[in-house]
Formats: C-alpha cells, sequence, structure tokens
C-alpha cells in the first residue's frame, strides 16, 4: 500500500487545519453524522432505558426512558435461577482470563519462531498457519466435539478444559499472524547485537523480542478477552451443567423461560453482560480502532 | 562485580542479555536456532496437530459414517457417500439452510460494506469530534455476535418493539417482524448492517493512504466530485474493498448467534432463519447426527474455500495495486 505524508488528510487543500473546504458543507456533513449516531445508539440506549422500567412499562411505554427508575429487575435478574447469576460472571471471567494467558503465551512462541528463527519448513508451516486462518470454528467444533468427549473432558472433572487447551496451543492463527507483523517491525540489530554479546534464541527472546512485544502482548489479550467473553457458539457446545454455564449461555436461559415477566430481568442482565466490553471500549477505545486499521481484526 | 571503566572485549556486556556459558560461532548458532525453532514453535505444533488437523481428518472419515457419537467407535459403520446423498438430493431442510445463508450473506454483506464506505467518506476529513464519532460507530462490532446484543435486538423488532412504536409515530402499524417468516432473516440483516463500524475503520485507514496529488491532478482536469470518487477514491481503495469484502462474507456466511437467539436454536419461525451454521448445530448437537454434521463440516469449508478463490481470481480484474506490492 502506498504510504503518504502523513497530514493528507484533506484530499484538496495542502493544510488539514482548515476544515472549511469548497463544497465540503461541514454543517451538513455533521447533522448526517448525528443522524447516523442516533440510529447506532438508539438500540443500547433502548436496551438500557427497559432495563430500568417496571414489567408494566415494559408493555406500555416502549419509549427509550422509563418513567419511574425501577432498578428491581437487576436484583431479580441476578436470582433468576438456580444458580445465582455472579457464578456465571465468575465462570466467565475466569474462561475469559485464562484464555488471554493462554493465547499471549503461546502465540507469542510460535511468532516469535516465524519471525525471527530460521528452521527447516518453515516457509510451509507459516502457509499451513496461514492456512488455519481461514477455517471456520464451525468446521472445527465438530471434530473438537468428538475429540474432547472421546478425552472424558466434556462435562468432566473441570469443564472448561475444551475451551482452555486449544488457547494454550495457539490454535488463534490471528494472533500469531499479528505477533509476526509485530515482531518484524523490531529492528534486527537489536538481535545482532544481542548475538554478539553472546545471547542465543532463547535470551534473544528473553531480553529482546519479549519486552518489546508488549504492546502487540497488550492488543492480543485485549481482543482475547473481549472475543471470549462475547463467544457463545463454542460455550453453548461444550458446557452443559447449569453451574458452569457462562453469561452468554446463561442469557439464553431467559429466552427458554418464554414468560413476559422475564423481559426486563433478561434485559438487565444483558446490560451488565455488555459492561466488561464496554469499560474495555470506554478505556481503549483508541487502541481498539488503531488495532483494527492496522491489523485488520474484527470486532 | 567490580564495575570496570572499558568494556572488556572477551566479556559481554552482563547488564544488557543473559549470556550462554560460550561463545558460539555463526555454524553453531545456526544448529540451535533450528532446534530453537521448534522448541518455539511446539506448542502451536501440538495445536496443529492435535486440535485441528488429526481431529479434522478424523471427522473427514466421519463423513462416510452413522456415527452419532453414542456408539463407540468399533460400531460405527461406513455408509460411503450416503451422507453427501442425502445433503444434495433427499435433505430439503439443507438446501434451505445454504438458500437462507446465501440471501442473508448476498444482501447484508454489500449493504454493510456500502455503509461502512459512506460513513467513512464522511469521517474522513480532520476536524475536532472525528474521533468520537469513529468510536462511537465501532462500538456495535465491539459488542458483535454477543447474546446479549441479538437479545436486544429481537425485543426491539417485536410487536411491541421499539421500531414499532417508531413506526408507529410515523402512522405505520407495526407487525412482529421477528415471528414472521417473511422478515425474521432481514432483521438478522439490519443487525448485521448496524454493525458496519470494523470495515469502517479499515476503509478510514485506507483513504488516509490516497495521495492527496491525485485529487489535485484530477480537479486540475475538471473532474468534479463524483468523477473523482469514482476515477481516484475507489480504485485506490479497491485492495481495501477487496480486503473487507472477502473477511465480510465469510463472517456472512457464519452468522449463528443471532439466529440462534431469535428462533431459540430452532431456525424458526417456519425455518426462515435456519443459516447454515445453525443447521449444522442441530444436526450435530442436537439430533447427535454426528457423522451427517461432519459431512455438512466439510462441505461448508469447500464452499468457503471455493468463494474465497473465485474471490482471489477476479480480484485481478478489478484491485489495483499502486505501488505492485503483494498483500
Amino acid at each position: 500500500m502506498v504510504t503518504v505524508t502523513p497530514t493528507a488528510d484533506a484530499p484538496t487543500t495542502p493544510a488539514p487545519t482548515t476544515p472549511r473546504r469548497p463544497g465540503g458543507r461541514p454543517v451538513l456533513r455533521l447533522l448526517i453524522l448525528v443522524a447516523i449516531v442516533a440510529v447506532v445508539l438508539y438500540p443500547l440506549i433502548w436496551m438500557i432505558g427497559t432495563s430500568v422500567k417496571s414489567q408494566e412499562e415494559i408493555v406500555n411505554n416502549v419509549g427509550l426512558l422509563p418513567e419511574r427508575f425501577t432498578p428491581g429487575n437487576y436484583t431479580a435478574g441476578w436470582s433468576n435461577f438456580d444458580v445465582s447469576f455472579g457464578r456465571f460472571f465468575l465462570n466467565s471471567a475466569m474462561v475469559s482470563l485464562l484464555t488471554v494467558v493462554g493465547n499471549g503465551l503461546s502465540c507469542l512462541l510460535a511468532a516469535y519462531a516465524f519471525a525471527r528463527l530460521r528452521f527447516r519448513l518453515r516457509g510451509m508451516w507459516f502457509a499451513v498457519m496461514i492456512g488455519t486462518l481461514l477455517l471456520p470454528q464451525h468446521v472445527l467444533i465438530v471434530p473438537q466435539y468428538i475429540l474432547f468427549r472421546t478425552l472424558s473432558l466434556v462435562g468432566g472433572e473441570w469443564p472448561y478444559l475444551p475451551l482452555l487447551i486449544p488457547q494454550f496451543l495457539a490454535t488463534e492463527a490471528f494472533f500469531v499472524f499479528l505477533m509476526v507483523q509485530f515482531m518484524r517491525g523490531v529492528p534486527r540489530e537489536l538481535d545482532e547485537a544481542a548475538r554478539i554479546d553472546g545471547a542465543g534464541p532463547y535470551g534473544i527472546f528473553r531480553h529482546i523480542i519479549l519486552p518489546l512485544s508488549r504492546p502487540a502482548l497488550v492488543t492480543t489479550a485485549i481482543f482475547s478477552f473481549i472475543w471470549t467473553w462475547n463467544d457463545f457458539f463454542r460455550q453453548l457446545v461444550f458446557l452443559s451443567q447449569l453451574e458452569d454455564y457462562t453469561v452468554p449461555v446463561a442469557l439464553t436461559l431467559f429466552i427458554d423461560s418464554t414468560s413476559q415477566s422475564a423481559v426486563g430481568p433478561m434485559f438487565a442482565m444483558s446490560v451488565l453482560s455488555l459492561l466488561p466490553v464496554f469499560l474495555f471500549f470506554v478505556a481503549f477505545q483508541r487502541m481498539l480502532v488503531e488495532g483494527i486499521n492496522t491489523s485488520g481484526i474484527k470486532g | 562485580m567490580a564495575l570496570t571503566t572499558a568494556p572488556d572485549p572477551t566479556r559481554p556486556d552482563p547488564g544488557s542479555v543473559r549470556v550462554h556459558a560460550e561463545r558460539r560461532g555463526p555454524g553453531r548458532f545456526r544448529d540451535s536456532e533450528g532446534l530453537a525453532g521448534y522448541v518455539f514453535l511446539s506448542p502451536w505444533l501440538i495445536g496443529l496437530m492435535g486440535i485441528t488437523a488429526i481431529p479434522m481428518l478424523l471427522s473427514l472419515y466421519l463423513s462416510f459414517t452413522n456415527y452419532d457419537i453414542l456408539t463407540p467407535f468399533s460400531e460405527v459403520e461406513w455408509v460411503g457417500l450416503a451422507n453427501y446423498e442425502r445433503m444434495f438430493t433427499a435433505d430439503p431442510s439443507y438446501w434451505h439452510s445454504v438458500r437462507v445463508t446465501l440471501t442473508f450473506a448476498l444482501i447484508a454483506v454489500p449493504l454493510k460494506l456500502a455503509a461502512a464506505l459512506g460513513v467513512a467518506l464522511l469521517l474522513n476529513r480532520a476536524w475536532r469530534g472525528v474521533g468520537l464519532f469513529r468510536g462511537l460507530f465501532y462500538l456495535p462490532s465491539l459488542l458483535g455476535g454477543s447474546v446479549a446484543l441479538a437479545i436486544v435486538w429481537v425485543n426491539m423488532f417485536n410487536r411491541d418493539g421499539a421500531f414499532n412504536s417508531l413506526l408507529s409515530l410515523v402512522g405505520i402499524q407495526g407487525k412482529p417482524w421477528v415471528n414472521d417468516p417473511d422478515w425474521a432473516l432481514e432483521t438478522l440483516m439490519v443487525l448485521a448492517i448496524w454493525q458496519f463500524g470494523a470495515p469502517m475503520v479499515i476503509f478510514l485507514a485506507g483513504l488516509k493512504q490516497v495521495p492527496t496529488e491525485l485529487y489535485e491532478a484530477a480537479s486540475v482536469d475538471g473532474a468534479g466530485r463524483f468523477r473523482q470518487f469514482r476515477n481516484v477514491t475507489l480504485p485506490m481503495l479497491s485492495p481495501v474493498i477487496f480486503f473487507n469484502l472477502v473477511l465480510e462474507t465469510i463472517n456472512g456466511f457464519q452468522g449463528f448467534t443471532a439466529a440462534f437467539v431469535l428462533s431459540n436454536g430452532l431456525g424458526g419461525p417456519v425455518d426462515s432463519t435456519l443459516m447454515y451454521t445453525l443447521n449444522l448445530y442441530i444436526t450435530g448437537f442436537t439430533d447427535l447426527e454426528m457423522g451427517y454434521a461432519s459431512a455438512m463440516a466439510w462441505v461448508f469449508l469447500l464452499a468457503i474455500a471455493v468463494i474465497t478463490a473465485i474471490f482471489f481470481s477476479t480480484g485481478r480484474f478489478w484491485v489495483h495495486y499502486s505501488d505492485g506490492e503483494d498483500r
């Protein structure tokens, strides 16, 4: 891709500090953007509004905001099932955090090998790794389920193993690729210098690549957490006991209980379930957006 | 350790890197590097073999059997191509799920990309507040395929949902969209389009790379804004459009969560949201027909490979790389 001067934001004006351009009509553009923001945010605001409405208001008042603030849905939703929602949150937090650790460690090791070390068949393995990027998880889930079930790990002593083992084996090729790209940007001269100082591949990894890869690790950690927190498919397939459920799987229990009275609590728990992701968004907004446009990571 | 004023050439600087017991020549280094390569690669290799390759081959084998997960492997019966035959000739719900998925991808993906590009063009100017808009538009993509968002979406398009109340403001009588077989899939498409933020950010990055001089040259030649867009922006952006198109199409084929939530895992109403992946889930994990589900998974994989190959082979006719760089 071509590189241009970083000030090339405004196509026909050399000075980007003057936003008013012929034909630019900034006011009109702003109005359109505000309208789109309204459409984009409406469902989210409506969700939060509905979560604090009383049951009759949910049916009668479909407006954004409640007439009377009713926090009861949150306490009702929290203990709507035999198992408290707190348990589901703990399960989700544990799975997500361990996934972060697993992805970070295993993908970093693999990426270092691909980016920096010369060994036989490296090119072939790299091509295979790129190939696995295109493998949909829906294709892998059937054989993986059979594998983990054969090993008695599904619904076993610790039911999260089928969710976590792959994450500790660098199967998330996207993060491997991301880190390889990142490490290629680390100057080779640093390796050479360390090598002259007598460091081997392990020393270079430990003292040069590992500390310098922090930004890539942080990006991986954030996206790994958010994706796992939001993931539904794998957790639905591998978790079968109510007390082992993660938040997304537990939320579907509300849909099963089709009674209208559960709508308020369902919305309340939905809001809570989005809270960690939302906090990440607020804290890392700039980084998340930069992250996808440098690497192509999707939400 | 005593401080030395001049660095001792025979000893490496202890402050910078941990040092091996002896110095290695280049040749020996390379040997150790080859071994180290496989040491560092080993978790990935174990994962590739154990979690991906061998299970995949197993599932290829099982796709020719009647495996139902409850009977032990020793009693699995080889049925040849029966699963594939059933899929293509005797299972109307299979073809239905293919149609649903193709419809979804063919409509939602282009509209989502158009929305992403349109908004990216609006945001492609330097002014204060642009970052805020960028972030807000990206938020729905980040919440992505979460169950919570699908729950909200389904309720919004219910009979008493927010969408109908908006319609009633302009005097239109709404309907329970999610319970209507003609409209349930469309509500899922709207959800997908609503999450245009991720491709939008990628488009924005691409727009920043278009050289200003090209626009200047075009306007000197008398090209208006539309011609500039058509003759400068679109060709310069084509690699990014291509990237987004491939990614979003593959994503579109995999839509699962929202369809599951809308239909309570059944693909209804009247199979209108029976996406391929949902059909696969029901076959394998509800009906426990693992052999048949394996066959479905393999056809899905081949379909995605073929579609990606078609994209790449047609891409060279419309994707322009200005500097010949391979992407």
